[in-house]
């Protein structure tokens, strides 16, 4: 079997670009997997987990959002951040989380509801993803 | 014709400034190396984002979805105003000022209330300081921009846009040309206008397939919009950035070379001034002789 040109962008940097057998995306609509080959597809990403293969190991990148597109046996990933699961900072993601609940449980009229939850999933899923490694 | 101590002085002051203008202009090139490379990062994600975009704005129809809706009454149009904290760098934040200036003033008479968001010192002074309302100023944010500042400025236009607080939305920043060149640039934010899919398709070279899209066209534009007008204002920031520290290398380099100039303009007037108060001192001396041989 072939592989597939993984690239994982920020507006910052570059975070993966490899050649890769197999990626696991969580898109909105529920996980997908793209293997080599795989037909022209927009999708857009949740908060979540992007695993990828190569060479028979699995590797796991953290993705806050964002869009994937499959061209020409390429996928591209258009995340707002990303990180691998080894450069996750877990004692930033703990004191993120706590703030996050922190604000939620807080019941302050300023507080916007949806952008807390977010970080909150934000900093759970990152939790998640760093354990993996 | 001064003395000999105060020309002596002025040289040492004018070296001083030299060392000053010299060190600013060696900073302000390990700045601008470090945020052309940022720009540099930052390229694949907005030319994949223009790709991506294009194609599938080519899918649904014009006014699909509210940040691509012309409004139809144009009473508001607000105003981001990318500028620098600091001065120091030649006419660049100048530049940038008079042309978001101009483009108000044009607004006001096609009959628009005006107002301004700014991000930089500079900007923000001029913009309190004149006759226009400012919404949000972000100060001294120039020397850490990142992603989540540009997504708080365009978020907050966004809501304006959607909620029909603002008709036109327009980005004056610092485009990163060249070392030499930094001219302002005024761009329409909103409502977006997105990237011609058949010039993306000349720039790629190739014919792209049909697509499958999850979930459907609308509900992704919806998603991608929002961002591609992060994506621009993060672009403006990163220009504007590098273009800041390129007219500050630029008005440093100047600078220093006038400082050298002055210098040896100096130096000519203090061995002039020494040679002037020798001859003056010889002639006492030769008077003197003469008087008491006489």
């Amino acid at each position: 079997m072939g592989t597939l040109q993984l690239e994982v962008v920020t507006p910052d940097k570059t975070v993966v670009s490899a050649e890769v057998e197999m990626v696991v995306c969580p898109g909105v609509e529920g996980e997908f997997g793209v293997l080599p080959q795989h037909v022209s597809l927009l999708s857009a990403l949740k908060i979540g987990d992007l695993r990828y293969r190569v060479n028979g190991k699995d590797e796991n990148v953290f993705i806050s959002g964002g869009f994937a597109d499959v061209n020409n046996n390429v996928l591209s990933v258009l995340a707002e951040s990303a990180e691998l699961a080894g450069d996750i900072d877990t004692a930033r993601a703990q004191a993120a989380r706590e703030r996050a609940e922190k604000r939620l449980t807080a019941h302050d009229e300023s507080v916007d509801q949806t952008r807390a939850e977010a970080a909150l999933q934000r900093a759970i899923t990152r939790l998640q993803v760093a354990q993996l490694r | 014709m001064p003395s000999l101590k105060d020309v002596k002085m002025k040289i040492v002051g004018v070296g001083k400034t030299k060392q000053i203008t010299k060190a600013m202009n060696m900073v302000a090139s390990a700045k601008l190396r470090g945020a052309q490379a940022r720009i540099e990062r930052f390229r694949p994600y907005a030319a994949k984002y223009r790709q991506v975009l294009a194609e599938l704005s080519r899918k649904v129809e014009g006014n699909a979805h509210p940040l691509l809706a012309e409004h139809e009454e144009k009473k508001n149009c607000a105003i981001v105003m990318i500028t620098s904290d600091r001065g120091l760098c030649g006419s660049f934040n100048g530049n940038i000022i008079s042309a978001a200036l101009k483009l108000a003033e044009e607004k006001t008479r096609a009959g628009m209330q005006v107002s301004f968001t700014c991000v930089g010192r500079k900007g923000r002074d001029v913009a309190r300081k004149s006759d226009y309302a400012v919404l949000t100023a972000y100060g001294d944010r120039m020397g850490s921009i990142d992603f989540p500042l540009a997504s708080a400025v365009a978020q907050e236009v966004i809501h304006g846009y959607e909620t029909l607080a603002f008709d036109e939305v327009w980005l004056v920043y610092g485009e990163f040309v060249s070392m030499g060149q930094q001219p302002p640039r005024a761009l329409c934010l909103l409502p977006l206008k997105t990237p011609e899919a058949e010039e993306i398709a000349e720039e790629a070279g190739e014919a792209r397939c049909e697509y499958v899209y999850e979930p459907h066209e609308e509900k992704l534009l919806a998603e991608l919009l929002p961002r591609y007008v992060k994506v621009q204002v993060y672009r403006g920031l990163l220009d504007t950035s590098a273009s800041e520290h390129a007219a500050r290398m630029a008005a440093m380099d100047n600078a220093t070379r006038n400082c050298n100039e002055m210098i040896n303009m100096l130096t000519l007037l203090y061995n002039k001034t020494r040679q002037a108060s020798i001859t003056s001192e010889l002639i006492d001396i030769v008077g003197g002789a003469e008087a008491l041989n006489g």
